[in-house]
Formats: structure tokens, C-alpha cells, sequence
């Protein structure tokens, strides 16, 4: 079971990065979702799946029984979804007025705030 | 364990956040917003150094949520070095947040400048005093939030540019920074750092730790903007407010940096040997070519952004060095970083100001026209590159000192080239931007509205963060003392595991090994 897991973890990541070396700022946003969605999927599988066991506390025991599944990897990832979905809700409109802004989605074409210059005009005669 | 003396821990974040949310009630009401803020970050200074106290006298101070015992609960715990190093960032943002009172306008406020910046002093103050690594997670994504609504304050096209690559890569960064935990927590069962430092001792030292070591590397390098994993710091430094480049630049990299400090002192204080391989190259590399890019750069802003990317390469040095010598040089200098980069970024915004261009060519007769500018930029400066009197020499003479004791003469080539090149840098950038007589008849650039009203606050907190970087390097013991202190708490690491752990948390074997700090190399 953790095998096929691990298998579908690492196809999400492999596709998270070929989505993440794209020009294209629609196709980064999307991969760093891809990418979100394998790690909780990775935190998941790495707090070992148990099934049929949920971590029930029976009346009159201070413990459980060993044996049931664990219930603080769904906390961590529960935490992970709300605070990704939230910045993956900002990238989504940061995206979008970088369209606005700049008119383009072409990475290689965000020059704004680095733009190329020609070579310094100053010689040292001048200082 | 939950005593009263344990709240102390917990002021430091509460209060900003507490301020942060009354600050957002008063939307409309920048007056109000402001007095809140300043009050905010006040109250967080003197919470700060009340538990500063309190940990200088009684050792490492720990606290657990709700009453449940470490390591099932989450827990907030304060060593020298977590408390100390809120202490300072409380001192840069109260200059910071008094800058900002005259460099933010009516648009900046209505977009909710003052909650932003104490929701981010509260992720900052989370951070460094968080005992756990899930816990650090979730403080680096609050800092980080805030900071997205920060860098595009004002909505100016270089923002937008600047912020799409600010956004992306920090995010990525945060993201292996989860798969690291999710990993170590697969392996170890655990999130309690002083949990962590015993269970990975006494794990089977393979490629699995390496790996996860290897993330953590990774991971906060990036966001400590560490080679080759810096280039999103200079593309996006240098778009915002002054204030905000200046906040940023004082804490930002700073949290990565402590993070990584106590990751590789606290949780693998043995492990990762090709994690601290690697970190010896990235030291250097970031050390020269911060420094070169500084040298290369036309942009004053973008100036002061490389020479951030410098100072993060020294911090590293000193850890790859790891000596005790070697942290107590890389924790002053954090200090002195702190201190510098909101400076700089202040002093770099001014010149903006006066001169209407931030193309250090176009720049003439500042020296003229301000020379209370002048003076404080050079200051600022000198201290940045490491000269005697400032407060940028004394770490590096530590550092330099702790390389050659160990032989790491190579990290010792990076430190003293890297303090050259700043150096040129710096005088280069006076030079032709101060120095130079403007050209023909032009009037020297003059920063007149500066000294009137409101914008006398301007000059007086950076003034204030240069008289202090000054003050330090006169005067320099207290700072040592406590480096000295932090540094051998970070070698020695029982004291702190019994804080948080309780008593007799360490078994008998390892006792001894932590609290001599004597690893097994």
C-alpha cells in the first residue's frame, strides 16, 4: 500500500517540476500546486497507512490500543491544505495583475524590475 | 512547567498579533493605526526583553500549549539565542515602523500597511522561539503572508515584477521545507526539536538523514537567499517602500539564517556531513558573490539588496565553521546584520528621494546637498564593509580568528575578500553618488522636505540605527557575552532539551554528551 503511494507521490512531484521549468507563469502557479498536493500526500503516506483502525479511544481507557491509524499527519496536512489553498488563492490574482501590469505571462519576458541595460556611461575620469 | 514565569514565552508573539488585530478594526483611521502599531512593536520589545532577562538569569525557558507535555503538545521555548535575537528584531522595527510613519501615504494605510507589519513581527518572534519544526513551518508561511501583502504595497509595475518572483520562489522553498518535516517526521515520529535531537542520535547515520538534512539545506537557503539559491532576493529588494525593503531585509533572511542555525545545532547536531560539505561552497560562493554583484550593480537600491545576499554568506561561514568561536562571530554578526540592513535600506531610499533616481550614475552633489545623508549613508556603510570602529569588524575578527583555528582557509579567503569588495563597493557608490560635484550649473540634490514635520523621523531613525551599529563597535562586550553565551547553549544543547522535555529527559549517556558537547566526530 505505502509502495503505491509512494509511487503516485513521486509522479506528482516529477510532474510539479515539469510544470515548474515552464516559461509560462499559469503553468508555474498550477506546478506549485502540484507540488503542494504531493507533499501533503507525501506527509501522509510517511505517518505509515493504517486502515480500518481510526483512532478511537475506548470508553474507560486512557489509551488506545496500538495498531490504529494516525491522526496527527491528517492534522499537519489539514493545516498544509488551508495555508497552500490560501497562497495558492494569492498567486492566482498576483498572476493575473502581472498580466494586467505588465502584459505578459512570459517569465522571460518579466523585465520590470530587472531591466537590461547598456554598460555604464561613467568613466573613471569623471568621479 | 506552566508556572507564571512561563508566560514570559509567550508575550512576544501574542501581543503583536493582538495588535495586529486591533490595528485591522481601525481601518479607516491611520492615525490610530499608527499609534497602534508603534505601541504594538513597543509592547513586543519590552515583552522581549523581560524574557531576555529572565532567560539570562534562569537559563532556557520553555512553555507548552494548553498544558500538554512536550512532546505531544506544541511548544514555545526561549534560549539565549531565540530571545536575544527578538530582542533585536524589536529594536530594527520600531526604527522601521518610525520610518515608515513618514514614508507610507494614504494609499499605503487604506491597503493595510500597519497590520501587515505587525502580523509579520509576529511570524518573526514565532519563529525564533518556536521549539517545533511543524510549528517553524507554519511561522515562516505567516511571515511570509504578510510579506506578499507588504512587497506589493503601492502596486507600481517593478512591484508586480518583483513580488511574481518574491512569491513563487519563497513559496517553493516553504514547500521543501514541509516535505523535509513530513520526511522527519516519517522517520522519527516526532516535531519537538529537542525530541528530534535525541531521536536522530540515535538513528542509523544513512543517505535517508542525509537526504533530509540535504532539504533543510535547501530549503532554508533559499530562503535565507544563500548560492545559488539567492536570485530572488536582488529581483525583488529593491521594488518595494523603503520601509518594507527595509524590514525585509532586516529579518527576513535573518529567520532563515536562525533556522538553519538551529536545525544543523539542535536536530543534527551529527548529521548531514555532505549538507555542511555543501554549505561550506555555498558560504563562500554567496560571501563573493554577493560582494561582486554589489560592486557590479548601477542600481543603489539593488546595491543595497547584494550586499544582503554578502552578509548572509558570513552568517553561514560561521555555522559550516561551527566552532564555538566560529557561532559566536555568526550570531554577532546576525546582530549587526539586523541593525545594517534596515539601515541601508533607509539610508538608499533617502538618496532615492533627494535625487529623484535610483542609477547611482545619475546621482551627483549628494554630499552637498545633504550632507547629514551623506554622513549617515557612510556610517552605515563603513560598518557594512567591516571597518575597526564599527560594529561590523568584531564578528568578522571571530570568524576570521575561529577559520583559522580550524584550518577552513578557504571560508577564512572568502571572509576577508568579500570585506574588500564590500569595501570598494561602498566607496565607489559614495564616490560618484556623494562625492562628485554635480554636473554644470545643476542645484545639488537636496532632501529639504525631509528635516520638516514628519519627515524629521526619517533622519532620526536612521540616524538612530547608525548610532547604534557605531555604539556596538565601540563598546562591544555586552553583545559578545551574550554570542558567547548563545553559542556555547547551541554547542551544549542538554539545558535546553531539559526546558522543554522536563527534567530527566536525557538518558544517562546522553546527558553527558550534550551537556559536555562533545559529539562523536
Amino acid at each position: 500500500m505505502e509502495g503505491a503511494f509512494a509511487i503516485l507521490v513521486g509522479a506528482l512531484f516529477a510532474i510539479s517540476i515539469y510544470l515548474l521549468l515552464s516559461g509560462s507563469l499559469i503553468r508555474l502557479v498550477l506546478g506549485i500546486f502540484v507540488l503542494g498536493n504531493a507533499t501533503h500526500l507525501l506527509i501522509f503516506v510517511a505517518g505509515r497507512l493504517t486502515r480500518e483502525e481510526p483512532p478511537l479511544i475506548p470508553a474507560g481507557m486512557k489509551f488506545a490500543e496500538a495498531g490504529f491509524a494516525n491522526p496527527l499527519p491528517q492534522a499537519l496536512i489539514l493545516t498544509a491544505i488551508v495555508i497552500s489553498f490560501s497562497l495558492f488563492a494569492f498567486l492566482l490574482v498576483l498572476a493575473y495583475r502581472a498580466y494586467q501590469a505588465l502584459g505578459t505571462v512570459n517569465t522571460d519576458e518579466m523585465r520590470e524590475a530587472e531591466p537590461v541595460r547598456a554598460a555604464p556611461k561613467l568613466r573613471g575620469r569623471d568621479v | 512547567m506552566s508556572d507564571a514565569s512561563a508566560w514570559l514565552v509567550v508575550w512576544p508573539v501574542l501581543i503583536p498579533v493582538m495588535a495586529a488585530a486591533l490595528a485591522a478594526a481601525f481601518w479607516g483611521n491611520a492615525r490610530a493605526q499608527g499609534a497602534i502599531g508603534l505601541a504594538g512593536v513597543l509592547g513586543q520589545l519590552v515583552s522581549a526583553i523581560v524574557l531576555f532577562a529572565h532567560v539570562w538569569q534562569n537559563g532556557a525557558l520553555a512553555m507548552s500549549m494548553g498544558g500538554w507535555p512536550a512532546p505531544f503538545g506544541i511548544a514555545l521555548a526561549a534560549d539565549t539565542l531565540g530571545a536575544g535575537l527578538t530582542v533585536v528584531a524589536c529594536v530594527a522595527a520600531l526604527a522601521i515602523l518610525a520610518f515608515g510613519l513618514a514614508d507610507t501615504n494614504a494609499d499605503h494605510h487604506r491597503a493595510g500597511f500597519y497590520p501587515l507589519v505587525l502580523a509579520l513581527m509576529t511570524g518573526v518572534a514565532g519563529a525564533f522561539l518556536t521549539s517545533d519544526v511543524f510549528n517553524l513551518y507554519v511561522w515562516f508561511e505567516v511571515t511570509l503572508i504578510s510579506s506578499f501583502g507588504l512587497i506589493v504595497l503601492g502596486g507600481r509595475r517593478e512591484q508586480i515584477d518583483g513580488a511574481v518572483k518574491y512569491a513563487i520562489l519563497n513559496l517553493i522553498a516553504t514547500t521543501f521545507l514541509l516535505i523535509a518535516i513530513g520526511l522527519l517526521y516519517g522517520l522519527t515520529g516526532t516535531l519537538n526539536m529537542a525530541d528530534l535531537s535525541l531521536k536522530v542520535a540515535d538513528l542509523p547515520q544513512d543517505a535517508v538523514l542525509e537526504t533530509i538534512a540535504l532539504l533543510f539545506l535547501v530549503s532554508l537557503g533559499m530562503k535565507a537567499a544563500l548560492f545559488p539559491l539567492y536570485f530572488w532576493l536582488p529581483a525583488a529588494y529593491h521594488t518595494p517602500l523603503p520601509t518594507v525593503s527595509a524590514i525585509f531585509a532586516a529579518l527576513l533572511t535573518k529567520v532563515g539564517v536562525y533556522a538553519l542555525i538551529r536545525v544543523f545545532l539542535t536536530v543534527f547536531p551529527e548529521s548531514g556531513e555532505l549538507a555542511r560539505e555543501a554549505m561550506i561552497w555555498a558560504a563562500v560562493a554567496t560571501m563573493v558573490l554577493g560582494a561582486l554583484g554589489a560592486l557590479a550593480e548601477a542600481d543603489i537600491r539593488r546595491f543595497v539588496s547584494f550586499t544582503v545576499v554578502s552578509g548572509v554568506g558570513v552568517m553561514i561561514a560561521g555555522l559550516a565553521i561551527g566552532s564555538e568561536t566560529a557561532l559566536i562571530g555568526a550570531i554577532f554578526y546576525i546582530v549587526h546584520s539586523i541593525i545594517i540592513s534596515a539601515a541601508l535600506f533607509m539610508a538608499a531610499g533617502l538618496v532615492v528621494r533627494a535625487g529623484r533616481t535610483a542609477q547611482v550614475e545619475d546621482l551627483a552633489g549628494l554630499y552637498k546637498g545633504s550632507p547629514l545623508l551623506a554622513i549617515g549613508f557612510l556610517l552605515v556603510g563603513l560598518s557594512l564593509a567591516g571597518v575597526p570602529p564599527f560594529a561590523g569588524f568584531w564578528p568578522k575578527v571571530y570568524l576570521v580568528q575561529a577559520g583559522l583555528a580550524e584550518q577552513s582557509y578557504m571560508l577564512v579567503a572568502g571572509i576577508l575578500l568579500s570585506g574588500f569588495l564590500t569595501l570598494l563597493a561602498v566607496g565607489r557608490t559614495f564616490a560618484i553618488a556623494f562625492w562628485r560635484a554635480a554636473p554644470g550649473d545643476a542645484a545639488p540634490a537636496r532632501l529639504t522636505e525631509a528635516l520638516q514635520g514628519e519627515g524629521r523621523l526619517l533622519y532620526a531613525s536612521l540616524g538612530a540605527l547608525a548610532i547604534l551599529t557605531f555604539a556596538i563597535g565601540l563598546y562591544s562586550a555586552p553583545v559578545v557575552e551574550a554570542s558567547t553565551r548563545a553559542a556555547g547553549e547551541l554547542l551544549a544543547p542538554g539545558p535546553y532539551i531539559e526546558a522543554v522535555l522536563g527534567e530527566g529527559a536525557l538518558p544517562a549517556d546522553t546527558a553527558i554528551r550534550v551537556e559536555t558537547g562533545e559529539g562523536g566526530e
